[in-house]
């Protein structure tokens, strides 16, 4: 037990009594601020705050104006701090949701230097001169002042928490679940809804946000079926926990409803264990046949002048914090409010022994309800007809000034106290209601949306999915809710084909209370002083005047109102805001509430981490990374990694004391005079086989397929309907009716899909199946001059020119590997493509480097691949072409057939702009100088065009550093580049400098293709 | 011949609430063709000696089955070391038959994640229903897990077999790490 | 997130498991075809709100095409229905009538 130590004024602190939630016998140490403090076991960090005597915890956005804690749960829009630090560093989290846990360390933030003295406070004083829509107005002119004024100011000035520089800790995960019934909230109309649900059978899984099942009923008490209401939440959790249907999940938020049932839930799983094992946060990816939202209400604030001083808070936060963890907000607390509610809450106060000066109740009522008489009884003084006419106090409440709330405000008398209780009403939680399309109703005597029952969301098969229970659906009493959630829960069940079981509904005794009257300004006719000392939004700093002035100003809408004034748009997103704030919207425009209706209420109830939204996809899962046979060797000799889509090819094969460009230049030579191995699995292969395999492949490429014999290879292209290039690759025709399609590494997936959806939904009546076996094979391309030398040690199959021509292909076996020898190019020498089966392909990898030794072999990168096939005018998908290039762009008209009636693109290639002769060309381009021309850059013509940019004349597609030809070489896409061979054309780049190019042929390398057919 | 390998040489980990393992050699053939003829089923029949089991169904005895993938597609298991031999029987049985069988087996990798807690380990990667009266022994499904392609089964109770692509082979693993790390149960015990 | 039953394997899934093909019933025009028709083929493409037919592909499971009925205010699935035909089952048609009254798709109602 903390020591007792003497009280001066103004203090909340901890009460020997009380504290329903609390484990007295185990003190929790945390810090805030620096400063260490204790708390229980049980505690939230606002309630061991408040016990602490720490009512001011931060500061607002706009005005820095200190802020205490307003709420006791997920509403709360002020307690917003740090937690942890380095790599465990969190911002914005708030305090009446963070479980206190032993060593917890907190900091406020939004404030500089501290908490205390923060000098952006400086900005309340101008508040006058900061209306809604200041920033929008005052910055935009003159634009320099932005730079040097404006944003270095806001940025130091504004701000919420700051973004953690620390790489995240924790690990977090997803969890894909099922079930028949959700129900979202552990409060009593959930709990019952759930029973109601399983006892027909249904599969239900019950989420409840807070470590506690029960909700408000057992700080607000009564009685169901004659039992205290506390107990009957212990026996219901009793119950359903030994129900074999039933999952109950404590610290998990339902999060947001999306459409066809599926329901994102957030759960918190170490957050007040910090050092447990397992994940930090599980998102679960809840897939639901029906939704029961019990997701409660939420109390309004009252707006009135200072209604932002640090211990002004929520009538029923105040109860709870009493009731739940033994802590007052202050030894004299005011009530004010518009119904009956709050009266409990002086009761409670009154019962721990705490003072209640007065009740402020705007309502004039012609009889006293139970509650008021109880309060009256209990020798509280209730002034009926009256509210507060202002706050007292800056950075904390000292007293309230009392006034008529029908008239502007004039004081009665002021009296003192250190906490103000305030209750407006209260506002059911339709967000999870709302997020998948449910339509809300106005409640006349509530003064509240509830939803509408009828219009709720709907499902995959057309029916409503999502129904609300409890305070939710706008039930208040006991005996409305318990009968509400009966129902609810069990025509969810019905609505997922289950017979509801017979049985009485549990019957709730609530006690009468008088209707509550709307109050949306206290008092009624505020000037423009205290109008403009009413907060609605605490977090963003918005004022009733503010929302007066959005609407004076023509933003009628909610929803440019919203924007305009920043009214809910903080991390709260307006749980408190909202109803007050279009209430005040409403009258300014001079139209029912109703009319003016609601913003969209958008997923996550409350923030959710990024970490959960991420689940398992960071670090070395992050993504799937792609690798070939071989990439361990690869990783081991040095490889600069290169992403080809989720693959990773090396780059280069760095050697010690080389840089990256040096191995690439090595790497190029070394092929062309040597030997060079490429490791070439990542490219798609493609079997595709069937009677019409032939005509199905002529439709696909452009060229003809089905003329080719078996034994022999063919280079072929592709476009899509649209004629523009999908892919290229070596078509081998391995029997009458079979043919291997090698695809580009991009290419393996998508073109396989493509021929899936050609065979599936247009020719479905050719026969004709396809099955990609990529993965099946490791692929080496065994390239340059001593190639054949390197096969032939080997031994097992003859590979010489007779046996083994270019584009012929045969199976065989070398050094005991069965293989597939590919004889093809593309680099433009003697080359071999070999496929061996995947699990073997390191080994076969070894052999190659092990007979090559003395050959000097020397595996290459995809770097030395790109520069041997530019050396030869091989185009690249993906670079020559980027889905707007046609193959007549490239000089490949021979591999366009013009004896096949038809294939994909063939149709397209004859729109006119297709057939454009001012389409640009492919050429080869040499810088006059010899240094390599920046990759993409843009070759500029005379004049300019109608934006009063130079005109362009073409582009580079590829450009590289020759080794084999010391000089930079590159291709290019060219406005009648074909007939200007020999011209120099200018190419700025970005640093200046302009390159000048002259315009030949893009094949510089062994022109006749002598090399590649010895 | 030379030794074949699989993609992560067999590798095993143990250390969380269930235990992952990298299965040895599998053979594997692609087997399409309209399943409802009867060439197609004795093709299946003679690779295995089992009859082709209906949709969302595998037929599986150790390293030996049938799984069902498609309308047109039956994934045939056999014997690493007999996949050439199933070929040939198969290729025989279907002369005459518009079919493809092809060996896929170096193309795959193939995962155990077994224990108590295996339902919950898939049921973070997957999106499907793990409950026991959803998913049992007898059925198989393609899915993907996370952000993969993957096939899976259970040979009994407590356990899965997961065949995913070679290639990814790593990030299956690691990912089922993950998903079975230590103090990640659904239910904590 | 959609749920969709593919009418290829029978299994139920979440949308990840598919991928969205764009509008159902294209007639292909290929060479020979009318700028217009090829335009059409091309380019042209229903933007109903309400019912709508799609091509679905069950990209991670059996990997077969098909096409989808869907209501495109709602999201209420109709029907799934094979891929092989060119106009939707008459069936699936007398089912959307009776939920939609006076619907209209490109030629269909």
């Amino acid at each position: 037990m903390l020591p007792p130590v003497p009280r001066p004024d103004n203090m909340s602190t901890r009460l020997a009594t009380h504290g329903r939630l609390l484990n007295k016998d185990r003190a929790v140490r945390f810090s805030f601020n620096g400063k260490q403090l204790k708390g229980f076991e049980g505690d939230t960090l606002a309630s061991a705050l408040l016990a602490n005597d720490q009512m001011l915890v931060g500061r607002s956005f706009k005005y820095h104006r200190p802020r205490g804690i307003v709420a006791a749960g997920p509403e709360e829009p002020n307690a917003l701090v740090n937690l942890g630090v380095d790599g465990k560093f969190e911002p914005n989290q708030r305090a009446t949701t963070t479980e206190l846990f032993d060593g917890l360390l907190a900091t406020s933030q939004n404030h500089w230097p501290s908490l205390e003295f923060d000098v952006g406070a400086v900005n309340a004083k101008l508040s006058r001169f900061m209306p809604a829509g200041f920033y929008y107005k005052m910055f935009i002119h003159p634009r320099p002042l932005w730079k040097y004024i404006y944003e270095p100011f806001i940025r130091q000035a504004a701000g919420l928490g700051q973004a953690p520089k620390g790489r995240d800790q924790d690990t977090y995960e997803h969890y894909y679940a099922f079930c028949d019934v959700l129900i979202i909230g552990g409060g009593i109309a959930g709990l019952q809804a759930a029973k109601s649900a399983a006892r027909t059978g249904a599969k239900v899984l019950v989420l409840e946000q807070t470590a506690h099942w029960g909700g408000r009923a057992p700080v607000d008490g009564g009685t169901v079926d004659g039992l205290p209401v506390d107990k009957v939440v212990d026996e219901l959790v009793s119950e359903l926990s030994g129900m074999e249907n039933v999952t109950l999940r404590l610290r998990t938020m339902g999060a947001g409803v999306y459409d066809h049932g599926y329901v994102l839930g957030y759960e918190r799983l170490t957050d007040h264990a910090p050092k447990a094992d397992g994940p930090r946060h599980r998102l679960w990816r809840i897939r639901a046949g029906h939704i029961v939202t019990a997701t409660g209400a939420i109390e309004r604030p009252l707006s009135f002048a200072g209604n932002d001083v640090p211990g002004v808070m929520l009538a029923s936060a105040v109860r709870d914090y009493v009731v739940n963890y033994g802590v007052s907000a202050g030894d004299r607390t005011v009530v004010v409010t518009n119904n009956d509610d709050a009266y409990r809450t002086a009761l409670a106060l009154k019962s721990a022994g705490l003072n209640v000066p007065v009740i402020l109740d705007a309502r004039v009522t012609p009889v006293d309800s139970a509650l008021m008489a109880e309060a009256k009884a209990a020798g509280i003084r209730v002034m009926m007809g009256h509210g507060v006419a202002k706050v007292l106090g800056g950075k904390r409440v000292t007293g309230v000034a009392v006034c008529a709330q029908a008239g502007e405000g004039a004081v009665l008398e002021e009296i003192a106290c250190d906490a103000v209780a305030m209750s407006g009403g209260w506002s059911p939680v339709v967000h999870l209601w709302s997020h998948c399309g449910g339509k809300l109703l106005w409640d006349n005597d509530f003064a509240m949306f509830r939803p509408d029952v009828d219009k709720a969301p709907k499902g995959a098969d057309g029916a409503g999915f999502v129904s609300p229970a409890g305070a939710a659906n706008g039930h208040f009493g006991l005996t409305e809710i318990m009968g509400d959630a009966h129902a609810m829960g069990q025509a969810a069940a019905e609505a997922t084909g289950f017979a509801a079981k017979r049985g009485k509904a549990p019957q709730g005794e609530s006690v009468d209370e008088a209707p509550m009257a709307p109050v949306w300004l206290m008092p009624q006719g505020a000037g423009v002083t205290l109008r403009s000392k009413s907060w609605l939004d605490y977090q963003n700093d918005v004022k009733v005047s503010d929302v007066q002035l959005a609407a004076q100003e023509g933003f009628e809408s909610v929803e440019h109102a919203k924007r305009y004034t920043t009214l809910g748009m903080a991390t709260d997103q307006g749980k408190l805001s909202n109803i007050n704030g279009l209430a005040i919207l409403s009258d300014a425009l001079n139209q029912p509430i109703p009319q003016t209706g609601t913003t969209t209420f958008r997923p996550p109830y409350t923030p959710i981490s990024m970490g959960a939204i991420g689940g398992e996809a960071r670090g070395e899962v992050f993504q799937p990374i792609r690798r070939t046979p071989m990439h361990d060797w690869h990783d081991a000799n040095g490889a600069d990694w290169e992403p080809v889509g989720q693959w990773r090819r090396p780059y280069a094969f760095v050697r010690d004391g080389e840089t990256v460009h040096d191995a690439v230049m090595r790497e190029t030579k070394n092929t062309r005079e040597n030997l060079g191995l490429l490791d070439a699995s990542t490219l798609g292969k493609i079997i595709v086989k069937g009677p019409d395999a032939g005509k199905f492949l002529d439709m696909l490429y452009t060229n003809m397929m089905s003329t080719l014999k078996p034994g022999k290879c063919r280079y072929g292209l592709m476009c899509g309907e649209n004629g523009f290039l999908i892919d290229d690759g070596v078509v081998a025709r391995i029997d009458e009716d079979t043919f291997l399609c090698h695809t580009t590494t991009g290419g393996a997936e998508s073109i396989h899909g493509h021929m899936e959806e050609w065979l599936q939904t247009e020719w479905w009546d050719w026969d004709v199946y396809v099955a990609n076996v990529t993965e099946q094979y490791a692929q080496v391309a065994v390239v340059g001059p001593k190639a054949r030398e390197a096969l032939e040690r080997l031994g097992g199959m003859d590979v010489s020119r007779d046996a083994l021509g270019f584009m012929e292909w045969a199976d065989g076996t070398l050094g005991g590997f069965d293989v597939r020898v590919y004889r093809i190019s593309f680099s433009g020498e003697l080359s071999y493509e070999i496929a061996v089966r995947a699990g073997q392909g390191q080994a076969f990898w070894d052999a190659l480097m092990a007979v090559g030794a003395d050959l000097g072999v020397m595996p290459y990168g995809t770097e030395a691949l790109h520069i041997l096939r530019a050396e030869k005018g091989f185009i690249m998908i993906g670079d020559e072409t980027d889905g707007t290039v046609i193959p007549q762009d490239l000089g490949l008209h021979w591999a366009l057939s013009k004896k096949k009636e038809d294939y994909l693109g063939k149709r397209a290639h004859t729109r006119s702009h297709m057939a454009d002769p001012e389409r640009w060309q492919l050429v080869g381009l040499e810088t006059t100088d010899g240094s390599v021309l920046p990759d993409g850059a843009y070759a500029v013509a005379l004049g300019r065009n109608a934006n009063g940019q130079k005109n362009v004349q073409g582009r580079v597609t590829s450009s590289y550093h020759s080794p084999n030809l010391g000089r930079g070489i590159a291709m290019g896409l060219v406005l009648h580049g074909p007939d200007r061979m020999g011209e120099v054309i200018e190419f700025p780049g970005t640093d200046g400098t302009t390159y000048l190019a002259k315009i030949v042929s893009p094949v510089f390398h062994d022109p006749q293709g002598e090399k590649q057919n010895v | 011949m030379s030794e074949t390998v699989t993609a992560l040489n067999g590798a095993v980990w143990s250390k969380g609430i269930a235990t992952i393992t990298e299965a040895p050699l599998q053979g594997m053939i692609t087997l399409r063709g309209d399943l409802s003829i009867s060439a197609i089923k004795k093709a299946a029949k003679t690779a295995t000696g089992m009859a082709v089991p209906g949709p969302g169904k595998a037929t599986v005895d150790g390293d030996t089955g049938l799984c069902w993938m498609s309308p047109d597609e039956i994934l045939v298991l056999c014997p690493y070391s007999q996949v050439a031999e199933t070929l040939d029987k198969m290729t025989a049985v279907l002369a005459k038959t518009h079919a493809l069988a092809v060996d896929v087996s170096d193309a795959r990798a193939v995962f155990q994640v077994s224990g108590p807690l295996a339902r919950d380990v898939m049921a973070k990667l997957a999106p499907v229903d793990f409950s026991a009266d959803a998913f049992a022994p007898g059925m198989f499904r393609r899915s993907r897990m996370a952000q993969v392609a993957a096939a899976f089964w259970m040979p009994d109770a407590d356990r899965f077999q997961i065949v995913c692509f070679r290639s990814q082979s790593q990030y299956m693993f690691d990912l089922l790490k993950v998903a079975a790390q230590p103090g990640s149960e659904i239910q904590k015990p | 997130m959609l749920i969709l039953t593919c009418p290829c394997c029978g299994q139920t899934g979440e949308e990840t498991e598919f991928h969205a093909g764009g509008e159902a019933h294209l007639t292909r025009f290929g060479p020979g075809s009318s700028d217009d028709d090829f335009e059409g083929y091309l380019f042209m493409r229903e933007n109903p709100k309400g019912v709508h037919f799609e091509r679905w592909r069950h990209v991670y499971g059996c990997g077969k095409w098909f096409h989808a009925a869907r209501c495109t205010m709602t999201l209420e699935v109709f029907g799934t229905y094979a891929a092989q035909t060119t106009e939707p089952p008459q069936e699936l048609r007398d089912k959307i009538s009776a939920k939609r009254p006076g619907w209209s798709w490109g030629a269909f109602s």
